[in-house]
């Protein structure tokens, strides 16, 4: 297919456009085959670059000759553009709705940008598997790596290699695969390394309504425990719910089989124990209670890299299906079932956290933003696709750039950097209460208000934090220096 | 013994005190305070619980001034300094700075003895032309003879705030001076020949006004005067919104459903929007339009008091520092007779004159700081240090109804003001994101679109440390500027001792070289450039902690704490007499 079938009108003059807090531009609205483009073509600038993926729903209006297209994107943006000439409107918004809604996903733009950038390190391989798993072998040999998934034949949304206890092997867990929703066998989430207790995640156990056991599971589960020790499995679905999933074939973990561990339908409170966690299929909110715990415990997944990887584990390579869940979003109409703010809502929860704890982590509510963004509209390749097995099958690596090659330059890494972050090892427990829980107005009221006086402020603060490093290094160098004189002085007078 | 944590409260603060059903592990009892604080107690024994409470209910409810606090109260100063502190907050330089008295308004005596009207200042501005016969004859047609004087004037727009109370129009009647005294207003305002009459009441209200011989202005009787409703609710309904507000935060495991829907329907924030909205279209009125606005509500102390204070605060950057907005308070609430004493229930009388009015002002500067969060000198901290003290009776200037009532009082004579002992602790209170370089007249036009509008959490949950963030950004920048100008000053110290050093090895190489030629390979300067890097203060380690997770912690307790330091009238109980569970 060719993007020009699509676009029946390429070019329009004098469109108007209409955006919160600017004043209204006239100028040539251009059609790409990926973007929509708007231009005064005074100073060469565009006032408009809008990707077609971002397009979540059009609306269009017509007062006598002139249309008026409404355009609602997934960043919950909302732009008018009045476009002269009944037919040239018409033209531009089928042409947009067909663009926006492109079935094929080698036809997504990350297949055509051209990065005009200098890349310094490739994404695809700034997170390996390998690399992650020697983080913990150092401290513990209980676990090993697997790749008895290598060709996803045994889970197709799990990634070629998954961490696994040692004392299982692979013939067992392909066993355990037929007892697991989507073929997810438990695997290892989190080590936490100051009590050896573990987070792993999985998918519900296929019980089914007659209460069919897997000795292979139970034998997995029951061997990530010592002698003594407690572990919870948590369900994230309640327990009316997990219990109606018996019907369907799914269902959860008789008590009675795994001796040492306890199953709950809610939160627990503050206990060194270790946790299975899973919901129906183990996409969703399992990754996001295991990712956010990760946040709470772990000081690396604070930083960066380490909240990349974090991303890169527990969403992209963990199945998390991006491209399901954010093909719509909040203002489509037609949204398929498969869509949901499952990924949203996990960056909400650590906005959350990270205003309770402003100083603790190393990146700041623009990286969560950018995320967000990327996860809809991108021109890089790392959102999509709904698993690994898909993104190998689409040949992402070599036809597309990683947003983590373009992120992790300086230029980019000081717009997401914190100039707060004083690296903090201990475990941040976050309030719940919901007087403590806030609207994330940098998403939610983005395109509502002006945030001028806020950036100003957050400027200043910067600035304030910049001068009292240069002041720091000015006192230390003069300190030097008086006491380099002081010594000279002292070598002069003592003999 | 400085590791037994002790809570201290203020008989005064206490709101309400309640006995609840005893328990196995002794007897319950709950303690509201009027800062928002609330403590469990449980006593082992029923019977000194009973007393504990029939003590905290006597203590708690004076029904003389002075048994008040402010009237023990010794912060050991001498009588000089105590009178010093007094007029630190000078009116009269108030007016002048706003450049009255002038060509259209002038001070007038009228009021000198407070024949007039008792519950307002000695000292009012009116228009020059308006006589006193004319006064006399507004002031007799004004609820309580609250006839319109200045409250604030606009320099650079030759436009004023002017505030009274209700006309006693009832269904038809008329008053030529008050109608007199109103062209008057209009007509020291050489920029616009119509002026804004706003009534901050909801309309309903205001007919019902009608029937008890009060009311509104009828624009027929008055020339070029354009009358609006803003529709502020009274002080009953702001009571009891306050109380459903506080009930749905006490609530146990309250769900984030419950939350919202009885944030909502207190109906609190849309309390404040509505002030807010009131204050916005008195500073266009003076902005946009250039025309003056009279606002009165009832009697013209409480939702006037919001509404001039609020517009004036838009309006003029000098509210919006520390001293101004010290001003601020002394001119539209203390001068002007907001009833402090009855608003806040400082003796024991009728619990239907208490009302937050003057918290939701607080509440709406706080979110003009929110939106604004460069255009005051002030933190919320200060806010709520204000807050603290207009119930802590720790001070004289919120104590009494009105000037009069202070007056004979003595309060100046027997009692302290707040602000000098503010002003001294101002470090606590300075933004330190603050511009200062903005101009006098820079009108803050704040969005009130709902969702600008947020629960206060640091206010009325000011005692819950486990609910705020663990990090204070505001306290890490407070702390950086003040150990930059530290730096700066070490800096200053530093290259003056270098230069003082480096002249004087000048004089001794001259001098010394003649003698003994210097080694330049000396080992001991080599070893001495290896030091350390010294570290500065430090501010990281100490700042950046995690603060505390024991819910009695309390980010401004330290605040508080500084006033009421081993004073004989703070009740003190320890671990070891009363379990505290909050």
């Amino acid at each position: 297919m060719e993007f020009a079938e699509l676009i029946k009108t390429p070019r329009v003059d004098n469109v108007v456009l209409h955006r919160p807090f600017y004043p209204a531009v006239e100028g040539t609205l251009c059609l790409t085959g990926h973007h929509l483009i708007l231009s005064s073509r005074q100073d060469n600038t565009e006032e408009l670059w809008l990707l077609h993926s971002n397009i979540d729903a059009i609306d269009k209006r017509f007062v006598g000759p002139l249309g008026t297209i409404i355009i609602k994107c997934k960043d919950f943006r909302i732009i008018q553009l009045d476009i002269p000439g009944m037919e040239e409107c018409l033209n531009i918004a089928s042409s947009i709705e067909a663009l926006s809604t492109l079935d094929s996903i080698t036809l997504m733009y990350p297949f055509f940008y051209r990065p005009m950038f200098e890349v310094i390190e490739d994404g695809w391989h700034s997170f390996l598997p390998e690399q992650e798993f020697e983080l913990y072998s150092s401290a513990t040999s209980d676990w090993r790596l697997s790749y008895v998934n290598k060709e996803f034949a045994v889970c197709p949304s799990y990634p070629p290699i998954v961490i696994v206890p040692k004392s299982i092997d692979d013939e067992a867990l392909r066993k355990v695969a037929t007892f697991r929703h989507g073929g997810r066998f438990p695997v290892l989430s989190y080590y936490h390394k100051k009590n050896g207790m573990v987070i792993m995640r999985s998918g519900q156990p296929l019980t089914g309504t007659n209460g069919r056991r897997c000795k292979e599971d139970e034998k997995l589960i029951n061997a990530t425990l010592r002698a003594g020790k407690r572990g919870y499995i948590i369900d994230t679905r309640s327990l009316n719910v997990a219990q109606q999933a018996r019907a369907k074939g799914g269902g959860f973990e008789q008590e009675a089989h795994y001796p040492q561990w306890r199953r709950i339908h809610k939160s627990i409170e503050r206990e060194g124990a270790s946790i299975l966690i899973h919901g129906t299929e183990g996409t969703d909110s399992t990754l996001q209670v295991t990712s956010l715990a990760q946040i709470i415990l772990e000081p690396r997944s604070r930083t960066i890299r380490g909240f990349e990887a974090l991303i890169e584990r527990e969403w992209l390579q963990a199945g998390h299906p991006f491209q399901q869940r954010c093909a719509q979003s909040a203002y489509c109409s037609s949204k398929q079932k498969w869509e949901s703010p499952v990924f949203l809502l996990f960056l909400d929860c650590v906005w959350q956290i990270l205003r309770q704890f402003p100083c603790s982590f190393e990146f700041n509510e623009n990286f969560l933003i950018m995320l967000f963004e990327h996860a809809y509209a991108s021109q890089f390749g790392t959102f999509l696709g709904n698993n690994e097995s898909e993104r190998c099958k689409l040949k992402l690596q070599q036809k597309t750039m990683s947003l983590w090659s373009w992120v992790n330059r300086p230029s980019e890494l000081s717009k997401v950097t914190n100039p707060l972050f004083e690296a903090n090892s201990l475990v941040i427990w976050p309030s719940v209460a919901p007087q403590s829980l806030q609207l994330w107005e940098g998403i939610f009221l983005r395109w509502n208000r002006s945030s001028k006086y806020l950036d100003e402020a957050y400027e200043e603060m910067v600035n304030i934090i910049e001068y009292n490093k240069e002041l720091q290094a000015k006192v230390n160098l003069l300190r030097r220096q008086l006491a380099e004189l002081e010594t000279k002085d002292g070598v002069q007078e003592s003999p | 013994m400085e590791h037994i944590r002790t809570t201290k409260i203020l008989h005064h603060h206490i709101g309400s005190v309640e006995k609840l059903a005893l328990t196995t592990s002794g007897c319950p009892l709950v303690i509201q305070c009027k800062n928002f604080r609330i403590v469990h107690f449980i006593v082992p024994r029923e019977r000194d619980c009973h007393d504990i409470y029939n003590s905290l209910l006597q203590l708690s409810k004076q029904a003389k001034y002075e048994d008040l606090y402010a009237f023990s109260y010794n912060p050991k100063q001498n009588d000089s300094e105590r009178l010093r502190g007094w007029q630190l907050i000078d009116l009269a330089e108030e007016y002048k700075r706003m450049g009255v008295p002038n060509s259209n308004w002038q001070l007038s005596d009228a009021n000198r003895e407070y024949k007039i009207c008792e519950t307002y200042p000695r000292e009012l501005y009116v228009p020059r032309i308006a006589s006193k016969p004319i006064i006399v004859g507004s002031s007799k047609f004004r609820s309580k003879g609250r006839f319109p004087v200045l409250s604030y004037y606009h320099q650079n727009k030759e436009a004023a705030i002017c505030r009274c109370s209700q006309p006693l129009s009832g269904f038809s009647a008329r008053c030529l001076e008050d109608e007199h005294l109103l062209q008057a207003i209009s007509k020291a305002n050489p920029a616009n020949r119509y002026m804004y009459v706003v009534d901050t009441r909801p309309k309903l209200n205001a007919i019902a006004n009608r029937a008890a011989g009060k009311g509104y202005e009828n624009e027929d009787n008055y020339s070029n005067i354009r009358f609006q409703f803003v529709g502020i609710e009274n002080i009953h309904v702001m009571r009891s919104s306050l109380q459903k507000l506080l009930e749905v935060n006490g609530t146990k495991g309250l769900s984030v459903n419950d939350f919202y829907s009885g944030l909502e329907s207190s109906g609190w924030l849309r309390h404040i929007k509505a002030v807010m909205d009131a204050a916005i279209f008195l500073a266009k009125a003076i902005m946009v339009e250039n025309a003056s606005v009279l606002v009165h509500c009832s009697d013209g102390w409480d939702r006037t008091s919001q509404v001039c204070s609020l517009g004036s605060l838009l309006l003029d950057s000098y509210y919006r520092t520390v001293k101004g907005f010290m001003v601020l308070i002394e001119k539209d609430w203390i001068s002007f007779g907001h009833k402090f004493s009855e608003r806040c229930g400082h003796l024991d009388g009728d619990p239907k004159e208490v009302s937050p009015v003057f918290t939701q002002f607080l509440e709406c500067v706080w979110h003009l700081t929110e939106q604004f969060p460069q255009d005051f000198e002030f933190n919320e901290a200060f806010l709520l240090q204000i807050h603290e003290h207009i119930h802590s009776c720790q001070f004289g200037n919120f104590l009494g109804n009105c000037q009069k009532e202070r007056e004979e009082l003595k309060l100046k004579e027997k009692t302290y003001s707040l602000w000098p002992f503010l002003l001294d602790d101002q470090k606590k209170y300075l933004n330190p994101l603050y511009s200062s370089s903005s101009q006098k007249f820079a009108v803050l036009e704040p969005n009130t679109a709902s969702f600008n509008f947020k629960f206060w959490r640091n206010m009325y949950h000011q005692f819950d440390r486990t609910l705020h963030p663990r990090e204070s950004v505001c306290n890490i920048i407070m702390n950086m500027n003040e150990q930059n100008k530290q730096l700066e000053k070490e800096i200053e110290d530093l290259e003056s001792k270098i230069n003082k050093c480096k002249n004087e090895q000048i004089d001794g190489v001259l001098t010394k070289e003649l003698l003994h030629p210097v080694h330049p390979e000396s080992p001991i300067i080599k070893t001495s450039l290896c030091f350390k890097e010294q570290t500065l203060l430090p501010v990281n380690d100490t700042l950046r902690t995690i603060e505390g997770s024991n819910p009695a912690d309390n980010r401004y307790s330290e605040y508080a704490e500084e006033f009421s330091k081993s004073e004989p009238a703070v009740v003190s109980l320890e671990y070891g007499v009363a379990r505290m569970t909050c």
